[in-house]
């Protein structure tokens, strides 16, 4: 270690202030106030200005294929609690596929700052056991196929595609599935964490070289599971509808996100005088994964939706309908938001060297991501399971509250539990160097 | 560029060279008479190539007829060829430009041949589409010049024009690229030269390069620009491929997976085309401590990457085709697996999904004889793919009346036969005459990446490497 002078020091412990706390615990209490009163105006009916519109949007709005008989105000809430749930079980799961990419290429720079993305997983339970719950107490609502209708053929409601689903969609193979996807996220973060913690007692490349390993089999798993989980958290929810592209554009949007969330906790945590050793090198780099993966997002929405509307089967083309122009149009603004924030605003933003370099333009890139990307899974989610009676409200505003303030009180304690230097790692040394 | 390099990275240059040494072994062969080797190798080449070119004269002579197509079939071995050769044509952008905006050293040694490879698999790649044009003389009217003879413009919401543009996009851009690399190699090797003749050629392709340090920031400059124009070529190239078929309502065409999964499978058949060609070249080229098992070990790795990446698509078709309920699309992947071609299906399923698998065996993704094998398996596999999408998927249409097989004819094995003629010509005229392994590059990583550093490696005096080398995980 040569060169370990370059920096004060090889300690560093991040404190979890009793005012981040309390400002947190504001959020959380916000959140669930604005929650309350969404809840309370969608139960009286008098935030709804849906009922005005009830009329007009019947017309436009039933393509779905009768998925919601009769529709109950908790099922807004119950698909809002989903599309947060889904987002950050993708923001947490994506620090551990970081940190496992990196390991197997045998990145170095990005070994000054693993300790964030490191930190990021230990949310999954949380979203897993919500997930779990609200597909106990609503799944009925949001998951068209879980209606036992459609696989009696003596049902009016009896459905044969969907019934020709069934080997896939029916509810015990996706309870089995689902506990497997955070078991096995979560079990080998649990293992490459411990790795990572051990590796700073007692250093040596044993750690580094199992880490590899461990991260290698973590790849594997997700590469398959990043596919299925996204047909069923998301797809299945269109139940007639397929795309084969679903899998990896999930991913796509999953994994521009956790960037974002990366390199804004990255700077939030410089800014506060943390990570001093982390140069604009580093943050140039993030900006560039920012940038190129915000452009590999909008190629495969492109690559989707374009051979959608070229080849024009009626059964593809209702997912874009549906957003484009049914349900008078309700979803039409998330649309284009949601190009405008993933593609045009990054690429425009991060353009120049100059702007990855410089903390506030990465802020506001990704700021925009972060935000944009919600709208993605607001707009994959919403129309197959509210339809018209989705919306921006004060439930929608408070739900984001409060999985955000929870992800980032996550976030800290886990930054808590480590020293924000791997001081052992063997590439530690050049990323302490790293200049581009 | 950190100067500072870990001990836990494999070195990437043994042997303890110099800069001196690096140029005297890479410009050896440039210099030197031709190898009986080389001799043999480029005479049955242009043998090939002669046989071949006399049966793609015969094609345009005689017309398409002579190819075993039909009404059914109106797409086989031409376009498989075709997309067959693109693909290959990926790893020279994937090296040369991704892999240097991700700042990997070991490109080094390799991204020379693997960009001349290429160009050549570009130029094979097109020969088809003239071939499949029946009457190439009128292969203009797929640019977008206004028709002298009326005012008929191309299909612009056709994506075979798409792809006209794509694929001459990439192939110029690539060659720029190429070329702007091979420049302060040229001006060694002009430096170096004996007879006039070859210093006034390799002089005056290399631009009158003089090796300052204006020139040297210059030319980091233009690779990074060319980098980033490259890296949307790799993605978008194979992307407007996947187009020609994606875009249709034939079954096992119109998928949307089909774009991201083909540039996977281009990059895959690309790194076991340059395995083969490295393996061949670091042998007869005494180039053995320039590519190294490091190399070969990080390029089997890419292949197992995206081999696995294509496995995937492959799983996602098919359980998309169960699960979408569409009829035609589950008849079409059926039949792919169990129909008539059966064996191409699981031809291909082996050599591309499952034969790779054996490269997470340390052991095995680090033997020359191994590697060698799996890659030739890998392009065959590759070529297979190509066939099962569109042989398969044409030839049982949505009339049975009209379900056909398709039989190649002398005629279309003799033209493919003529790409490889096409490509080893050129590939050798270029491992003859120009520098294989790009040496200024190389240079730029001794310093950091070499196993055991020589006394002095430029004059100037160095130490032994800072640290305690962890890499060696044989030695115990």
């Amino acid at each position: 270690m040569a060169s370990v002078h370059a920096i004060p020091s090889l300690d560093e412990q991040y404190e979890f202030t009793a005012e981040s706390k309390r400002r947190l615990i504001i959020g959380i209490v916000a959140g669930v106030a604005l929650v309350g009163l969404g809840a309370y105006l969608l139960a009286s009916g008098a935030g709804s200005h849906e009922a005005h519109h009830g009329a007009a949007h019947a017309a436009a709005g039933h393509e779905h294929a009768g998925a919601h008989h009769e529709y109950k105000w908790t099922t807004r809430l119950w698909a809002n609690v989903w599309v947060n749930a889904v987002y950050f079980t993708g923001v947490s799961v994506v620090g551990m596929f970081f940190l496992s990419y990196n390991y197997l290429a045998q990145a170095g720079w990005s070994s000054a700052f693993k300790r964030i993305p490191e930190a990021m997983p230990a949310f999954l339970p949380v979203t897993g056991l919500i997930m779990l719950a609200v597909f106990f107490i609503a799944g009925h609502d949001l998951f068209h196929w879980t209606h036992e209708g459609l696989y009696d053929p003596n049902s009016p409601e009896f459905d044969p595609i969907i019934n020709g689903k069934k080997g896939f969609l029916n509810k015990p193979f996706y309870l089995i599935r689902m506990v497997a996807y955070f078991g096995l996220w979560y079990g080998l973060w649990r293992v490459l964490r411990n790795l990572s913690l051990q590796e700073d007692l007692y250093g040596g490349t044993e750690y580094y070289n199992k880490s590899i390993k461990f991260g290698t089999i973590f790849l594997v798993v997700f590469g398959v599971t990043s596919s299925t989980s996204a047909w069923d958290f998301v797809m299945s929810i269109d139940t007639h509808w397929f795309s084969t592209m679903f899998g990896w554009y999930t991913l796509a949007s999953w994994h521009v996100t956790g960037l974002a969330v990366m390199t804004l906790t990255v700077v939030t945590l410089k800014e506060q005088g943390y990570l001093k050793w982390v140069n604009q090198s580093h943050l140039h780099d993030l900006g560039k994964f920012m940038f190129a993966f915000s452009i590999f997002w909008t190629y495969v929405w492109f690559a989707q939706f374009m051979l959608i509307y070229y080849a024009n089967l009626p059964e593809e083309t209702i997912y874009y309908r549906e957003r484009f122009s049914g349900y008078g149009e309700k979803y039409l603004v998330t649309f284009w938001v949601n190009l405008f924030l993933n593609f045009a605003f990054p690429f425009l933003v991060l353009m120049t060297r100059d702007a990855k370099r410089t903390t506030i333009f990465l802020k506001i890139a990704a700021w925009g991501i972060i935000v944009g990307h919600y709208f993605d899974f607001y707009n994959n989610i919403m129309p197959g399971t509210v339809g018209e009676h989705g919306g921006f409200g004060p439930i929608e505003f408070g739900m984001i509250l409060i999985f955000a303030c929870g992800f980032i009180w996550s976030l800290s304690t886990q930054l808590t539990k480590a020293n924000l230097v791997p001081k052992n790692h063997p590439m530690l040394e050049e990323a302490l160097h790293h200049d581009i | 560029m950190s100067h500072i390099t870990s001990p836990v990275r494999t070195p990437l240059v043994t042997g303890g060279k110099t800069y001196a040494d690096v140029t005297e072994d890479v410009s050896r062969q440039v210099e030197g008479r031709p190898t009986r080797e080389w001799t043999i190798a480029f005479t049955i080449s242009v043998i090939v190539l002669i046989y071949g070119a006399a049966c793609v004269f015969w094609t345009w002579w005689e017309g398409l007829g002579v190819w075993g197509l039909n009404k059914t079939v109106g797409w086989a071995w031409d376009i498989t060829n075709f997309v067959w050769w693109v693909g290959i044509g990926h790893a020279g952008t994937l090296i040369s430009a991704i892999l240097l905006l991700f700042r990997q050293k070991w490109r080094t040694a390799v991204n020379r041949a693997a960009e001349a490879m290429t160009i050549f698999a570009v130029i094979c790649a097109a020969s088809f589409i003239l071939m499949h044009m029946g009457r190439p003389w009128l292969a203009l009217w797929a640019l977008p010049l206004p028709n002298t003879f009326g005012s008929l413009w191309v299909n612009f919401k056709s994506p075979l024009v798409w792809d006209v543009f794509a694929i001459s996009t990439y192939f110029t851009v690539s060659l720029v690229f190429w070329y702007i690399g091979l420049v302060p190699d040229l001006a060694t090797i002009r430096d170096r030269a004996k007879s006039k003749v070859s210093r006034y050629i390799y002089g005056a392709f290399s631009l009158g390069w003089n090796g300052s340090a204006k020139t040297w920031a210059r030319y980091e400059y233009i690779s990074l620009i060319l980098a980033g124009l490259s890296t949307p070529l790799v993605l978008s190239v194979h992307t407007i491929v996947s187009f020609d078929f994606a875009t249709s309502v034939i079954p096992g065409w119109h998928t949307t997976i089909f774009p991201p999964y083909f540039v996977a499978g281009a990059i895959f058949s690309g790194f076991a085309m340059v395995q083969n060609l490295m393996l061949i070249i670091r042998v007869v080229f005494k180039l053995e401590d320039y590519i190294t098992f490091e190399h070969i070990e990080s390029m089997n790795k890419v292949i197992t990457l995206t081999g696995s990446i294509v496995g995937v698509a492959y799983l996602t078709e098919f359980f998309i085709a169960w699960y979408s309920g569409v009829e035609f699309e589950s008849y079409a992947f059926i039949n792919r697996a169990t129909g008539p071609y059966w064996w191409a299906y699981w031809a291909m399923m082996t050599c591309n999904v499952i034969s790779p698998q054996l490269f997470w065996s340390r052991a095995i993704r680090r033997s020359v004889v191994w590697t060698f094998v799996l890659s030739v398996v890998v392009n065959i596999g590759m070529w297979f793919e190509r066939f099962v999408i569109i042989v398969t998927s044409l030839h049982r249409d949505y009339l049975p009346s009209s379900w056909a097989m398709f039989h190649p004819t002398l005629f279309d094995i003799s033209d493919y036969i003529f790409s490889f003629g096409l490509f080893f010509t050129l590939f050798l005229l270029f491992s003859k005459f120009l520098p294989v392994v790009n040496m200024a590059e190389v240079k730029t990583v001794i310093k950091s990446s070499s196993e055991t550093l020589p006394k002095s490696v430029s004059g100037v005096a160095k130490g032994e490497r800072v640290t305690k080398p962890a890499f060696n995980k044989d030695a115990e």
